[in-house]
């Protein structure tokens, strides 16, 4: 198994521990009660907010381990070229990733044409985050795996 | 639509005669990684024309000697 096909389970693996850690934390503050209060709405815009430095700094101190434990364990330190079949691959995650989220916007959309709380909406949009993610670590592996 | 080329190439037989290259020194000096390399052996990645060029001027052959079209794959337009 190559650097990157390793490095895309990492990703993989590590945004559904964050994702999953960093809810599982923050579900304990929603406010209690009228689910259209404001109260709603200055959590979720909080919990987006915070989520992007916690998955940032996670994201670093998880790669800073898997670097270190994949020098030690291949015995070889991996190159830091990014060429152009890397470009291609990244792109074609991407718009991978980018077809799944927008359609899990639209799901959102269509939770609020549906009446349903907003609370909804933005755990429509989490979950679609989330996948988008996922879609974009899988595609990166099939293509690594495949040759391209 | 045209159904797509099926591109071969020599780079095996070549790092062969310049001694035993290994696809690392290969990778190297065209300036992409080994995976890059290992999959334009095997076919599964058509390289840019810029970089089949830097891979031909490596082995100093012209890019046809290099790369090639595998036969039966060329005009069968559907």
């Amino acid at each position: 198994m190559s650097f990157q096909e390793r490095r895309s389970i990492v990703d993989l693996v590590s945004s559904i521990l964050i994702t999953a850690f960093y809810s599982a934390y923050m579900v304990q503050r929603f406010p209690a009660g009228d689910p259209y209060s404001p109260d709603v709405f200055h959590f979720w815009g909080a919990f987006f907010l915070i989520l992007i430095p916690v998955a940032i700094v996670a994201k670093i101190v998880i790669y800073i381990i898997f670097y270190l434990l994949n020098t030690v364990a291949t015995r070889e330190e991996e190159s830091s070229i990014t060429d152009e079949r890397d470009k291609l691959i990244e792109q074609k995650a991407q718009m991978n990733s980018m077809y799944v989220f927008v359609i899990g916007v639209l799901v959102g959309m269509v939770s609020l044409v549906l009446n349903m709380p907003p609370s909804v909406m933005f755990i429509i949009f989490l979950c679609a985050g989330l996948v988008s993610e996922m879609v974009s670590n899988i595609s990166k592996f099939y293509f690594y795996r495949r040759g391209f | 639509m045209s159904k797509p080329l099926v591109i071969r190439n020599n780079i095996r037989k070549l790092r062969f005669n310049h001694d035993e290259m290994t696809q690392q020194a290969l990778a190297d000096q065209v300036g992409v990684t080994r995976q890059t390399i290992i999959a334009i052996e095997n076919a599964k990645y058509s390289p840019s024309l810029e970089l089949a060029f830097r891979i031909a001027f490596t082995f100093d052959m012209p890019l046809a000697e290099v790369f090639f079209v595998e036969d039966g794959s060329v005009g069968r337009n559907s």
